[in-house]
Protein backbone atom coordinates (compact mmCIF):
# COMPACT_ATOMS: atom_id res chain seq x y z
CA UNK A 1 0.00 0.00 0.00
CA UNK A 2 2.75 2.40 0.52
CA UNK A 3 4.27 2.15 -2.72
CA UNK A 4 1.49 2.76 -4.13
CA UNK A 5 0.27 6.02 -2.04
CA UNK A 6 3.75 7.52 -2.93
CA UNK A 7 3.42 6.78 -6.88
CA UNK A 8 0.14 8.45 -6.35
CA UNK A 9 1.71 11.46 -5.08
CA UNK A 10 4.19 12.15 -7.33
CA UNK A 11 1.57 12.24 -9.64
CA UNK A 12 1.60 8.42 -11.05
CA UNK A 13 -1.58 8.35 -12.97
CA UNK A 14 -1.81 4.43 -12.96
CA UNK A 15 -1.34 4.92 -9.31
CA UNK A 16 -4.52 7.03 -9.42
CA UNK A 17 -6.46 5.01 -11.30
CA UNK A 18 -5.94 1.76 -9.00
CA UNK A 19 -6.39 4.25 -6.05
CA UNK A 20 -9.61 5.59 -7.35
CA UNK A 21 -10.89 1.15 -7.92
CA UNK A 22 -9.83 0.49 -4.39
CA UNK A 23 -11.98 3.38 -3.15
CA UNK A 24 -15.00 2.85 -5.21
CA UNK A 25 -15.02 -1.03 -4.13
CA UNK A 26 -14.67 0.16 -0.74
CA UNK A 27 -12.43 -2.04 0.40
CA UNK A 28 -10.09 -1.92 3.92
CA UNK A 29 -7.12 -0.98 1.53
CA UNK A 30 -9.70 2.01 0.06
CA UNK A 31 -10.31 3.11 3.72
CA UNK A 32 -6.61 3.43 4.38
CA UNK A 33 -5.95 5.32 1.01
CA UNK A 34 -8.97 7.29 1.63
CA UNK A 35 -7.72 8.22 5.74
CA UNK A 36 -4.00 9.50 4.24
CA UNK A 37 -5.15 11.47 1.22
CA UNK A 38 -8.46 13.11 2.48
CA UNK A 39 -6.58 15.65 4.51
CA UNK A 40 -5.05 17.05 1.45
CA UNK A 41 -8.47 17.27 -0.23
CA UNK A 42 -10.47 20.65 -0.53
CA UNK A 43 -8.40 22.49 -2.88
CA UNK A 44 -10.15 21.91 -5.94
CA UNK A 45 -13.19 23.77 -7.40
CA UNK A 46 -15.35 21.12 -7.75
CA UNK A 47 -18.30 21.51 -9.88
CA UNK A 48 -21.32 19.67 -10.79
CA UNK A 49 -22.88 19.30 -14.32
CA UNK A 50 -26.20 17.94 -14.67
CA UNK A 51 -29.56 18.15 -16.46
CA UNK A 52 -31.64 15.66 -18.68
CA UNK A 53 -30.62 12.62 -20.78
CA UNK A 54 -29.68 13.69 -23.87
CA UNK A 55 -29.09 17.41 -22.58
CA UNK A 56 -25.43 17.43 -24.14
CA UNK A 57 -23.88 17.24 -20.26
CA UNK A 58 -20.71 14.91 -21.83
CA UNK A 59 -20.36 17.34 -24.41
CA UNK A 60 -20.73 20.47 -22.44
CA UNK A 61 -17.83 18.89 -19.51
CA UNK A 62 -15.58 18.32 -22.26
CA UNK A 63 -15.48 21.63 -23.88
CA UNK A 64 -15.42 23.04 -20.40
CA UNK A 65 -12.37 21.08 -19.71
CA UNK A 66 -11.26 22.25 -23.05
CA UNK A 67 -11.31 26.11 -22.00
CA UNK A 68 -9.76 25.29 -18.25
CA UNK A 69 -7.12 23.56 -20.20
CA UNK A 70 -6.55 26.80 -22.71
CA UNK A 71 -6.35 28.79 -19.64
CA UNK A 72 -3.51 26.32 -18.15
CA UNK A 73 -5.31 24.27 -15.66
CA UNK A 74 -5.64 20.68 -14.85
CA UNK A 75 -8.90 19.09 -15.03
CA UNK A 76 -9.97 15.77 -13.56
CA UNK A 77 -13.38 14.55 -14.28
CA UNK A 78 -15.74 11.86 -13.05
CA UNK A 79 -18.57 11.06 -15.43
CA UNK A 80 -21.41 8.77 -13.54
CA UNK A 81 -23.88 6.28 -15.79
CA UNK A 82 -26.62 4.39 -14.18
CA UNK A 83 -25.90 0.90 -13.53
CA UNK A 84 -28.92 -1.40 -14.69
CA UNK A 85 -31.21 -2.19 -11.60
CA UNK A 86 -31.51 -5.88 -12.28
CA UNK A 87 -28.22 -7.38 -13.30
CA UNK A 88 -25.69 -4.35 -12.10
CA UNK A 89 -23.82 -3.78 -15.26
CA UNK A 90 -23.51 -0.35 -16.68
CA UNK A 91 -22.52 0.52 -20.10
CA UNK A 92 -20.44 3.93 -19.43
CA UNK A 93 -20.25 6.01 -22.43
CA UNK A 94 -19.44 9.41 -21.54
CA UNK A 95 -15.71 9.18 -23.00
CA UNK A 96 -17.07 8.89 -26.49
CA UNK A 97 -17.88 13.04 -25.83
CA UNK A 98 -14.36 13.82 -24.08
CA UNK A 99 -12.65 11.98 -27.55
CA UNK A 100 -10.23 15.25 -27.18
CA UNK A 101 -9.34 15.21 -23.97
CA UNK A 102 -7.96 11.34 -24.23
CA UNK A 103 -4.28 12.08 -24.43
CA UNK A 104 -4.24 15.66 -22.48
CA UNK A 105 -1.99 14.90 -20.07
CA UNK A 106 -3.49 17.44 -17.66
CA UNK A 107 -7.19 15.89 -17.64
CA UNK A 108 -7.82 12.73 -16.96
CA UNK A 109 -11.26 10.96 -17.27
CA UNK A 110 -13.05 7.91 -15.19
CA UNK A 111 -16.32 6.75 -15.55
CA UNK A 112 -18.41 5.73 -13.19
CA UNK A 113 -21.62 3.07 -12.77
CA UNK A 114 -23.93 4.44 -10.59
CA UNK A 115 -23.96 1.13 -8.46
CA UNK A 116 -27.94 1.43 -7.09
CA UNK A 117 -27.28 5.15 -5.59
CA UNK A 118 -30.95 7.43 -6.04
CA UNK A 119 -30.29 11.00 -6.75
CA UNK A 120 -28.02 11.17 -9.80
CA UNK A 121 -24.58 9.94 -8.21
CA UNK A 122 -22.38 7.17 -7.52
CA UNK A 123 -22.81 5.43 -3.47
CA UNK A 124 -18.96 6.57 -3.15
CA UNK A 125 -18.80 9.68 -5.60
CA UNK A 126 -17.74 12.18 -2.70
CA UNK A 127 -14.45 10.04 -1.94
CA UNK A 128 -13.76 9.64 -5.55
CA UNK A 129 -13.68 13.13 -6.02
CA UNK A 130 -11.28 13.65 -2.62
CA UNK A 131 -9.11 11.19 -4.56
CA UNK A 132 -8.98 13.33 -7.21
CA UNK A 133 -9.33 16.41 -5.33
CA UNK A 134 -6.02 15.24 -2.99
CA UNK A 135 -3.89 14.21 -6.69
CA UNK A 136 -3.99 17.80 -7.42
CA UNK A 137 -6.29 18.50 -10.39
CA UNK A 138 -7.68 22.16 -10.03
CA UNK A 139 -11.00 21.56 -11.24
CA UNK A 140 -13.00 18.62 -10.56
CA UNK A 141 -16.24 18.03 -12.88
CA UNK A 142 -18.65 15.70 -11.56
CA UNK A 143 -21.17 14.89 -14.43
CA UNK A 144 -24.28 13.11 -12.97
CA UNK A 145 -26.59 10.80 -14.73
CA UNK A 146 -29.55 11.94 -16.42
CA UNK A 147 -31.24 14.03 -14.23
CA UNK A 148 -35.32 14.70 -14.22
CA UNK A 149 -36.96 17.00 -11.63
CA UNK A 150 -35.52 15.67 -8.28
CA UNK A 151 -31.73 14.53 -8.56
CA UNK A 152 -30.19 17.07 -6.41
CA UNK A 153 -28.03 15.27 -4.56
CA UNK A 154 -24.88 16.82 -6.58
CA UNK A 155 -25.39 20.09 -4.76
CA UNK A 156 -24.27 18.77 -1.94
CA UNK A 157 -20.93 16.95 -3.66
CA UNK A 158 -19.57 20.27 -5.93
CA UNK A 159 -19.19 24.10 -4.96
CA UNK A 160 -20.49 25.04 -7.79
CA UNK A 161 -23.94 23.14 -9.98
CA UNK A 162 -24.53 23.76 -13.58
CA UNK A 163 -27.94 22.61 -14.70
CA UNK A 164 -27.73 22.14 -18.46
CA UNK A 165 -31.02 23.06 -20.10
CA UNK A 166 -32.16 22.66 -23.85
CA UNK A 167 -34.84 25.11 -25.86
CA UNK A 168 -38.05 22.61 -26.70
CA UNK A 169 -38.37 20.57 -23.89
CA UNK A 170 -41.19 22.07 -21.49
CA UNK A 171 -43.37 25.06 -20.59
CA UNK A 172 -41.68 27.72 -17.94
CA UNK A 173 -44.18 25.62 -15.29
CA UNK A 174 -41.40 22.52 -15.52
CA UNK A 175 -39.16 24.93 -14.48
CA UNK A 176 -41.07 26.31 -11.48
CA UNK A 177 -41.50 23.50 -9.75
CA UNK A 178 -39.50 22.35 -7.02
CA UNK A 179 -36.23 20.19 -6.93
CA UNK A 180 -33.75 20.62 -9.56
CA UNK A 181 -33.90 24.46 -10.51
CA UNK A 182 -33.26 24.95 -6.88
CA UNK A 183 -29.91 23.66 -6.70
CA UNK A 184 -28.74 25.26 -10.21
CA UNK A 185 -25.61 28.11 -9.38
CA UNK A 186 -25.33 28.48 -12.87
CA UNK A 187 -27.76 28.23 -15.40
CA UNK A 188 -26.72 27.17 -18.88
CA UNK A 189 -29.24 26.67 -21.73
CA UNK A 190 -26.92 24.41 -24.64
CA UNK A 191 -27.83 23.49 -28.02
CA UNK A 192 -28.67 27.57 -28.15
CA UNK A 193 -28.24 26.79 -32.00
CA UNK A 194 -31.46 25.22 -31.82
CA UNK A 195 -35.32 26.82 -32.15
CA UNK A 196 -36.33 28.11 -28.80
CA UNK A 197 -33.31 28.95 -27.16
CA UNK A 198 -33.67 33.03 -26.68
CA UNK A 199 -37.76 32.17 -25.46
CA UNK A 200 -36.23 29.50 -22.65
CA UNK A 201 -33.16 31.90 -21.62
CA UNK A 202 -36.18 34.77 -20.86
CA UNK A 203 -38.45 32.13 -19.11
CA UNK A 204 -35.50 31.18 -16.82
CA UNK A 205 -34.85 34.57 -16.17
CA UNK A 206 -38.24 35.61 -15.29
CA UNK A 207 -38.46 32.72 -13.13
CA UNK A 208 -35.47 33.62 -11.02
CA UNK A 209 -37.00 37.36 -11.12
CA UNK A 210 -39.32 35.34 -8.64
CA UNK A 211 -36.65 34.10 -6.09
CA UNK A 212 -36.85 35.14 -2.07
CA UNK A 213 -35.40 39.40 -1.92
CA UNK A 214 -31.69 39.06 -1.32
CA UNK A 215 -30.86 35.55 -2.32
CA UNK A 216 -28.17 35.41 -5.34
CA UNK A 217 -29.90 35.12 -8.85
CA UNK A 218 -28.16 32.51 -10.92
CA UNK A 219 -27.00 33.66 -14.72
CA UNK A 220 -28.14 32.25 -17.29
CA UNK A 221 -26.21 31.26 -20.41
CA UNK A 222 -25.86 30.13 -23.99
CA UNK A 223 -24.02 27.30 -24.96
CA UNK A 224 -23.34 25.49 -28.39
CA UNK A 225 -21.49 22.83 -27.04
CA UNK A 226 -20.31 20.79 -29.98
CA UNK A 227 -18.87 24.07 -31.62
CA UNK A 228 -17.30 24.87 -28.33
CA UNK A 229 -19.16 28.45 -27.99
CA UNK A 230 -20.21 30.31 -25.25
CA UNK A 231 -17.11 28.80 -22.47
CA UNK A 232 -15.17 31.82 -21.70
CA UNK A 233 -18.68 33.04 -20.95
CA UNK A 234 -19.11 29.82 -18.82
CA UNK A 235 -16.05 29.28 -16.94
CA UNK A 236 -16.08 33.28 -15.74
CA UNK A 237 -19.47 32.58 -14.49
CA UNK A 238 -18.08 29.76 -12.70
CA UNK A 239 -15.33 31.49 -11.02
CA UNK A 240 -17.48 34.43 -10.06
CA UNK A 241 -19.62 31.70 -8.30
CA UNK A 242 -16.82 30.68 -6.24
CA UNK A 243 -15.71 34.23 -5.48
CA UNK A 244 -19.27 34.79 -4.56
CA UNK A 245 -18.96 31.60 -2.14
CA UNK A 246 -15.92 33.00 -0.91
CA UNK A 247 -16.55 36.69 -0.12
CA UNK A 248 -20.28 36.12 1.71
CA UNK A 249 -18.78 33.21 3.99
CA UNK A 250 -21.73 31.12 1.95
CA UNK A 251 -18.11 28.62 1.61
CA UNK A 252 -17.97 27.32 5.27
CA UNK A 253 -21.30 27.17 5.64
CA UNK A 254 -22.09 24.78 2.62
CA UNK A 255 -19.09 22.79 3.68
CA UNK A 256 -20.26 22.58 7.02
CA UNK A 257 -23.67 21.14 5.95
CA UNK A 258 -22.68 19.02 3.16
CA UNK A 259 -20.12 17.31 5.57
CA UNK A 260 -22.43 16.71 8.31
CA UNK A 261 -24.87 15.31 5.65
CA UNK A 262 -22.30 13.43 4.36
CA UNK A 263 -21.45 12.01 7.75
CA UNK A 264 -24.99 11.01 8.56
CA UNK A 265 -25.05 9.28 5.20
CA UNK A 266 -22.26 6.81 5.83
CA UNK A 267 -23.74 6.47 9.58
CA UNK A 268 -26.99 5.20 7.64
CA UNK A 269 -24.84 2.65 6.29
CA UNK A 270 -22.94 1.21 8.63
CA UNK A 271 -26.14 0.84 10.95
CA UNK A 272 -27.72 -0.92 7.82
CA UNK A 273 -24.90 -3.02 7.44
CA UNK A 274 -24.77 -4.25 11.00
CA UNK A 275 -28.65 -4.62 10.82
CA UNK A 276 -28.24 -6.85 8.29
CA UNK A 277 -25.46 -9.20 10.31
CA UNK A 278 -27.67 -8.91 13.31
CA UNK A 279 -30.48 -10.87 11.36
CA UNK A 280 -30.10 -14.08 10.07
CA UNK A 281 -31.67 -14.50 6.32
CA UNK A 282 -34.50 -16.74 7.61
CA UNK A 283 -35.52 -13.92 9.87
CA UNK A 284 -35.76 -11.22 7.43
CA UNK A 285 -37.51 -13.56 5.21
CA UNK A 286 -40.13 -14.15 7.80
CA UNK A 287 -40.59 -10.65 8.39
CA UNK A 288 -40.55 -9.64 5.23
CA UNK A 289 -43.10 -12.32 3.86
CA UNK A 290 -45.91 -10.94 6.62
CA UNK A 291 -45.75 -7.77 5.04
CA UNK A 292 -45.81 -9.22 1.66
CA UNK A 293 -49.00 -11.05 3.06
CA UNK A 294 -50.53 -7.83 4.92
CA UNK A 295 -50.26 -9.10 8.17
CA UNK A 296 -47.46 -6.62 9.20
CA UNK A 297 -46.98 -3.11 8.63
CA UNK A 298 -43.28 -2.46 6.86
CA UNK A 299 -42.69 0.24 10.31
CA UNK A 300 -43.11 -2.25 12.52
CA UNK A 301 -40.93 -4.84 10.72
CA UNK A 302 -38.05 -2.01 10.27
CA UNK A 303 -38.58 -1.51 14.01
CA UNK A 304 -38.38 -5.09 14.84
CA UNK A 305 -35.30 -5.55 12.76
CA UNK A 306 -33.58 -2.18 14.49
CA UNK A 307 -34.50 -3.16 18.06
CA UNK A 308 -31.58 -6.60 17.02
CA UNK A 309 -29.03 -3.68 17.26
CA UNK A 310 -29.50 -3.31 21.01
CA UNK A 311 -30.61 -7.10 21.94
CA UNK B 1 -29.25 -13.36 -2.47
CA UNK B 2 -29.01 -10.82 -5.31
CA UNK B 3 -25.51 -9.23 -5.46
CA UNK B 4 -24.30 -6.14 -3.36
CA UNK B 5 -24.42 -3.35 -5.48
CA UNK B 6 -21.32 -2.15 -4.84
CA UNK B 7 -19.14 -5.38 -4.61
CA UNK B 8 -16.07 -5.24 -6.95
CA UNK B 9 -17.44 -5.20 -10.62
CA UNK B 10 -14.76 -6.84 -13.50
CA UNK B 11 -14.44 -3.24 -15.64
CA UNK B 12 -14.46 -4.05 -19.59
CA UNK B 13 -13.19 -1.74 -22.20
CA UNK B 14 -14.41 -2.18 -25.52
CA UNK B 15 -12.85 -0.43 -28.62
CA UNK B 16 -13.08 0.02 -31.86
CA UNK B 17 -9.12 1.05 -33.23
CA UNK B 18 -8.50 2.01 -36.73
CA UNK B 19 -11.02 3.67 -39.37
CA UNK B 20 -13.85 1.41 -40.19
CA UNK B 21 -17.25 3.20 -38.56
CA UNK B 22 -19.30 0.11 -38.20
CA UNK B 23 -19.95 -0.91 -34.54
CA UNK B 24 -22.74 -2.83 -34.27
CA UNK B 25 -20.85 -5.94 -33.17
CA UNK B 26 -19.25 -3.86 -30.56
CA UNK B 27 -22.48 -2.45 -29.13
CA UNK B 28 -23.76 -6.05 -29.01
CA UNK B 29 -20.60 -7.02 -27.01
CA UNK B 30 -20.43 -4.11 -25.06
CA UNK B 31 -24.64 -5.24 -24.47
CA UNK B 32 -24.35 -8.70 -23.93
CA UNK B 33 -21.42 -7.97 -20.64
CA UNK B 34 -23.63 -5.35 -19.36
CA UNK B 35 -26.38 -8.13 -18.92
CA UNK B 36 -23.81 -10.07 -17.72
CA UNK B 37 -22.99 -7.68 -15.06
CA UNK B 38 -20.03 -5.77 -15.95
CA UNK B 39 -19.20 -2.44 -16.49
CA UNK B 40 -18.60 -1.49 -19.57
CA UNK B 41 -16.57 1.60 -21.04
CA UNK B 42 -17.37 2.35 -24.58
CA UNK B 43 -15.24 4.61 -26.21
CA UNK B 44 -16.84 4.84 -30.32
CA UNK B 45 -14.98 4.40 -32.99
CA UNK B 46 -11.96 5.83 -34.93
CA UNK B 47 -9.67 5.46 -31.56
CA UNK B 48 -5.89 5.34 -31.82
CA UNK B 49 -3.91 2.54 -30.35
CA UNK B 50 -2.73 5.40 -27.34
CA UNK B 51 -6.17 6.63 -27.01
CA UNK B 52 -7.19 2.75 -26.44
CA UNK B 53 -4.02 2.27 -24.33
CA UNK B 54 -4.90 5.85 -22.34
CA UNK B 55 -8.44 4.86 -21.61
CA UNK B 56 -7.42 1.41 -20.17
CA UNK B 57 -5.42 3.01 -18.02
CA UNK B 58 -7.53 5.98 -16.53
CA UNK B 59 -10.41 3.66 -16.01
CA UNK B 60 -8.51 0.77 -14.84
CA UNK B 61 -10.16 -1.98 -16.68
CA UNK B 62 -9.51 -5.47 -15.80
CA UNK B 63 -10.58 -5.58 -20.00
CA UNK B 64 -9.44 -4.91 -23.08
CA UNK B 65 -12.16 -6.14 -25.93
CA UNK B 66 -10.83 -4.90 -29.20
CA UNK B 67 -13.58 -5.10 -32.43
CA UNK B 68 -11.83 -4.64 -35.63
CA UNK B 69 -13.54 -4.95 -39.22
CA UNK B 70 -11.02 -2.87 -41.55
CA UNK B 71 -8.08 -5.97 -41.62
CA UNK B 72 -5.49 -4.14 -40.23
CA UNK B 73 -5.62 -5.88 -37.04
CA UNK B 74 -1.95 -7.19 -37.68
CA UNK B 75 -0.69 -3.36 -37.68
CA UNK B 76 -2.89 -2.37 -35.06
CA UNK B 77 -3.15 -4.35 -32.45
CA UNK B 78 1.05 -4.98 -31.67
CA UNK B 79 1.03 -1.41 -31.53
CA UNK B 80 -2.14 -1.35 -29.09
CA UNK B 81 -0.04 -3.93 -26.82
CA UNK B 82 2.78 -1.42 -26.95
CA UNK B 83 1.27 1.14 -25.78
CA UNK B 84 -0.33 -0.98 -22.79
CA UNK B 85 2.73 -1.86 -21.74
CA UNK B 86 4.31 1.67 -21.80
CA UNK B 87 1.42 1.96 -19.24
CA UNK B 88 2.45 -0.66 -17.21
CA UNK B 89 -1.42 -2.28 -18.39
CA UNK B 90 0.08 -5.20 -20.14
CA UNK B 91 -1.97 -7.05 -17.02
CA UNK B 92 -4.91 -6.72 -19.04
CA UNK B 93 -6.83 -9.93 -19.91
CA UNK B 94 -7.35 -9.02 -23.65
CA UNK B 95 -9.79 -10.62 -27.02
CA UNK B 96 -10.81 -9.64 -29.85
CA UNK B 97 -13.53 -10.12 -32.53
CA UNK B 98 -14.36 -8.94 -36.24
CA UNK B 99 -13.36 -9.84 -39.71
CA UNK B 100 -10.26 -11.71 -38.73
CA UNK B 101 -8.87 -14.50 -40.60
CA UNK B 102 -8.33 -17.81 -39.27
CA UNK B 103 -4.51 -17.94 -40.52
CA UNK B 104 -3.57 -15.01 -38.51
CA UNK B 105 -4.63 -16.67 -34.79
CA UNK B 106 -1.36 -18.04 -34.05
CA UNK B 107 0.39 -14.36 -34.58
CA UNK B 108 -2.31 -12.33 -32.41
CA UNK B 109 -2.28 -15.58 -29.95
CA UNK B 110 1.59 -14.30 -29.77
CA UNK B 111 -0.05 -11.30 -28.71
CA UNK B 112 -1.72 -12.00 -26.14
CA UNK B 113 -5.14 -12.36 -27.44
CA UNK B 114 -5.84 -15.98 -26.35
CA UNK B 115 -9.35 -15.55 -27.50
CA UNK B 116 -10.94 -14.39 -31.13
CA UNK B 117 -14.38 -13.88 -31.59
CA UNK B 118 -15.73 -13.93 -35.48
CA UNK B 119 -18.95 -13.22 -36.71
CA UNK B 120 -21.67 -16.18 -35.37
CA UNK B 121 -20.00 -16.26 -32.25
CA UNK B 122 -22.14 -16.70 -29.52
CA UNK B 123 -22.32 -13.48 -26.46
CA UNK B 124 -22.44 -15.65 -23.85
CA UNK B 125 -19.24 -17.35 -24.77
CA UNK B 126 -17.51 -13.84 -24.62
CA UNK B 127 -19.23 -13.43 -20.94
CA UNK B 128 -18.29 -16.37 -20.19
CA UNK B 129 -14.91 -16.50 -21.07
CA UNK B 130 -14.65 -13.06 -19.35
CA UNK B 131 -15.98 -14.26 -15.63
CA UNK B 132 -13.57 -17.55 -16.63
CA UNK B 133 -10.25 -15.57 -16.85
CA UNK B 134 -10.22 -12.17 -14.42
CA UNK B 135 -9.51 -12.99 -11.27
CA UNK B 136 -10.98 -10.62 -8.65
Amino acid sequence: MDGLIERFLQGDRRALARVISRVENETAEGREFLRALFPRSGRAHTIGVTGGAGSGKSTLTGALAAEYRRRGHTVGIVAVDPSSPFTQGAILGDRIRMQDLTLDPGVYVRSMASRGALGGLAPTIDDVVAVMDAYGFDFVIIETVGAGQDEVEVAGTALTTVLVNNPGTGDDIQAMKAGILEIADVLVVNKADHPGADVLVSQLQALLTLSPAGSRRPPVLKTIATKGEGFGALADAIADHRTYLESSGEMERQRAIDARHQVLSIARSILLERIRQATPEAELDDLVGQVAARHLDPHSAAEALAARLHA
Amino acid sequence: MTPSPTATKIRVLIAKPGLDGHDRGAKVVARALRDGGCEVIYTGIRQTPEMIAEAALQEDVDVVGLSILSGAHLELFPRIVDELKKRGRDDVLLFCGGIIPEEDTPALEKLGFQAIFRPGANTQDIVKYVFDHVTK
